[in-house]
């Protein structure tokens, strides 16, 4: 089967053919979405269950630094960290960077299974030219990315061209090779729960390995409500026959306790085989020093103060 | 990864249980005849000891009301009553910790739901009726709407302090005294309301609370000193006090049962509509008059909302009320679970299909799984009877006004639930549905300033917003102009 076979026939054949399937899809209301949110984010994770929750998003973390200032250095101390985030807790999923420096990330983290992701296809606007979005993604793969982050083209979204939506995804995944494809929708430029959901299927439907909210260039950025629905949307497309999404809130993330309401809104909705980085990442880059505090309190029964976590 | 919550128990040290209560009469508490235990349904622990009641208590409490009715609270004007109302709903929020937690031993309801939903209403509707005391003149009754005199008021167990709010935050705005009478198995807010009326300065005899059972509120309604009955709980209990005060000449307001529909059209936003559905009949373990205690999904897209609704019931956290995680708590009493447990066993006898969530129930106390019948008919005991518990009844209807036929086709008329993302739709229902509050795409919502009640069984009598206080005033004799 093809990564889109299932429902390939007819779906993806017009803007129109597209819209009739995206739209006929069950709405969101956005009262209930925000308020079985509210819900979720009032678990109450102590003890045991919140030193497995603190280790498995330290195990998620997509460690990252999109900069224009960033440089080798930067890089190279950001994979330090990633590696060995200190007081012995696991390594993070991946760096993500931009694709100059992809190489510099690659050679850091060799041989350590820290994934590399790149982000791509001229983010974070995603305005240019195909050929130049799928040369970016070229030359980030060749460079010795395995996975890319790229962006959707918003403007097209919500124009109603799905058509051409759906097309960059398919040619940006042909791009990657067996690099994984994370689909950026930039929730926060989509202003609807709606189109959210829509967004989120038409990126499934073309091949996306991972869903992610945003690029945190853009306010609001990951939310609980919006990932909510992303959640319920890969469980929808496994549900139906399709293969298992993931699925990347990214942005806004900062504090540990934020990193347990979006577990226990995975564990709660997409349910126990999204509680793996394999499926599910959070994008961030100061909340995992947040984590490494809370890991030392649990351990210590002290706080240790942020002089105490390294800045990389 | 398996991600399993620890235990995460709201600690029980802000609550200081007495070992005996009293009956609150004049401002103060007093001794009575007898007494009986509360428990915790959880446990079935006994809580505390409470006083029972008899006709000479009530005898004390509605002449101290009569007093206080007669010197202080009629003559006084709007203004310092609201104030008296404001201090009382502060206290509900300074104290609302205490309340959530007694509120949950006493009635075993998830401490999520007494802290997040009971007493944050009860002390809005404090809020909202003090800012009424003074404003009586405007509320559409005549320029200056008399109170009606010493109001009898019997609440349920279900919630038991919001009940209580229901009741006494409008008669009081209004200028009208009370003896309320608190359910048999959930005395214990009530009587911690009565220290916080102590705490306020309330004037000694404004507010009385006798605790007991079925005779003390018989003994309530019937007293001939009472100008006012109003009563929440059941139908059966409801005509009886119907019947009483018919004889009597007295003002009556019921809040009665109900057997709900809420009805699922083919384009409803179904991940909202299965936590409707959910939140509809599993919030305070079903233990709710408006639950939407029949489910009407069209038929197209029953399947998928079924196979949805048992996936989110299986996540559904059943067990200890006081865990911050617990989703569904106990059934409030050894009789109310036999009252289910008897109506579900019909509904296997009557050839409905079962299914309940897989979720391991505690050794002690009184629990009953989640629970769904599917294959269910209108002549089902299951679709017609109020089982006030968990157990949910799914029909199927091919047209609108199929959904309105078989939604209305019920003695009761309470409430009803409208999913659909189609607005003319909803004002199309709305407007035919014979229920009391038709709630269109979400379901169990209050809000003091939303007028509360029912048709045809369900009672009569609005409880909240402007239509509420015209219980508690003599709109009928004119008032003084």
């Amino acid at each position: 089967m093809s990564h889109n076979g299932w429902m390939e026939t007819g779906v993806a054949q017009s803007d129109a053919s597209l819209r009739r399937f995206l739209h006929g899809l069950p709405g969101v209301d956005e009262v209930g979405a925000r308020a079985r949110a509210d819900v979720l984010a009032s678990r109450s994770i102590k003890t045991d269950s919140k030193r497995q929750a603190i280790d498995l998003a330290i195990s998620m973390i997509d460690l990252t630094t999109l900069e224009g200032q960033d440089t080798p250095g930067k890089v190279r101390a950001l994979c330090g960290k990633a590696r060995q985030p200190g007081y012995g807790a696991p390594p993070v999923a991946a760096v993500c960077v931009y694709p100059d420096l992809v190489p510099v990330a690659v050679a850091a983290v060799a041989g350590t299974g820290i994934h590399v992701a790149s982000v791509a296809t001229s983010f974070p606007s995603g305005r240019a030219a195909l050929e130049v979005k799928l040369a970016d993604v070229k030359s980030a793969v060749a460079a010795g990315a395995d996975e890319v982050d790229m962006v959707i083209d918003r403007g097209a979204f919500l124009s109603g061209r799905y058509l051409l939506v759906y097309d960059e995804i398919v040619a940006v995944k042909a791009s990657c090779g067996d690099a994984h494809l994370k689909v950026i929708l930039e929730t926060g430029e989509l202003s609807t729960y709606d189109n959210v959901r829509r967004a989120s299927w038409l990126a499934m439907l073309a091949g996306a390995d991972f869903i992610k909210t945003s690029t945190g260039k853009v306010t609001p950025a990951a939310t609980l409500p919006v990932t909510l629905v992303m959640l319920e949307a890969v469980r929808d497309f496994a549900a139906a026959g399709g293969r298992r999404i993931g699925v990347k809130p990214a942005g806004g993330i900062r504090t540990a306790k934020d990193a347990i309401r979006y577990l226990v809104l995975v564990n709660e909705t997409a349910g126990e085989p999204w509680l793996d980085p394999a499926l599910f990442r959070i994008g961030a880059s100061s909340l995992l020093n947040d984590l490494l505090m809370q890991r030392a309190r649990m351990a210590t029964g002290r706080y240790s103060g942020p002089d105490y976590m390294t800045v990389d | 990864m398996r991600f399993d919550y620890a235990p995460a128990p709201e600690s029980r040290s802000i609550v200081t249980l007495r070992d005996s209560y009293g009956l609150f009469i004049g401002g103060e508490f007093v001794d009575g005849s007898s007494a009986f235990k509360t428990i915790s349904p959880a446990t079935e622990e006994v809580l505390a000891e409470v006083t029972h009641a008899g006709p000479e208590d009530v005898d004390r409490a509605v002449a101290a009301a009569r007093q206080a009715y007669e010197r202080i609270w009629s003559v006084m004007p709007g203004r310092e009553r609201g104030k008296y109302l404001f201090r009382i709903a502060r206290l509900i929020q300074e104290r609302s910790r205490e309340l959530a937690v007694l509120e949950t031993m006493d009635n075993g309801k998830p401490i999520r739901e007494s802290r997040d939903v009971d007493i944050p209403l009860a002390a809005a509707h404090f809020f909202y009726h003090a800012g009424w005391a003074d404003k009586l003149g405007y509320a559409g009754f005549g320029p200056s709407p008399r109170p009606l005199g010493v109001v009898g008021q019997v609440i349920p167990w279900n919630f038991p302090l919001l009940m209580l709010a229901w009741k006494i935050a409008p008669a009081l705005a209004c200028g009208n005294t009370v003896v309320l009478k608190p359910a048999e198995t959930t005395p214990l807010t009530a009587l911690l309301f009565a220290e916080i009326c102590q705490q306020a300065d309330l004037p000694p005899g404004v507010v009385n609370i006798v605790t007991g059972d079925g005779s003390t509120g018989q003994a309530l309604v019937s007293h001939p000193g009472i100008d006012k009955v109003a009563f929440t709980g059941s139908t059966e209990v409801g005509k009886e006090i119907a019947r009483v005060c018919a004889v009597s000449g007295k003002r009556v307001t019921l809040e009665l049962g109900g057997k709900a529909a809420n009805v699922i059209f083919d384009d409803a936003p179904v991940d909202q509509a299965v936590e409707g559905i959910v939140n509809g009949i599993f919030f305070n373990q079903g233990h709710v008059c408006c639950a939407g205690s029949r489910l009407l999904v069209q038929e197209s897209v029953a399947d998928e909302v079924l196979s949805s609704l048992k996936r989110r019931m299986a996540t559904l956290r059943l067990g200890d009320p006081l865990d911050k995680n617990t989703d569904v708590g106990a059934i409030n009493s050894r009789a109310q679970l036999d009252k289910i447990t008897d109506l579900v066993s019909s509904g296997d006898d009557e050839g409905a299909l079962r299914w309940s969530a897989p979720c391991p129930l505690p050794d002690r106390g009184f629990w009953f799984a989640p629970t769904v019948f599917t294959g269910v008919s209108q002549a089902h005991r299951i679709a017609r009877e109020e089982i006030f518990g968990p157990v949910l009844s799914v029909l199927t209807f091919r047209t609108p006004a199929e959904a309105v036929e078989k939604a209305n086709n019920t003695p009761y008329g309470l409430s009803a639930g409208v999913w659909t993302e189609k607005g003319s739709l909803i004002l199309w229902m709305a407007s035919r549905l014979r229920a009391g509050v038709v709630w269109a795409n979400t379901f169990n919502r209050f809000d003091p300033s939303s007028p509360f009640g029912g048709y045809k069984e369900s009672g009569f009598g609005r409880e909240g917003g402007r239509h509420g206080l015209e219980a508690y005033l003599d709109v009928l004799g004119g008032g003084d102009v």
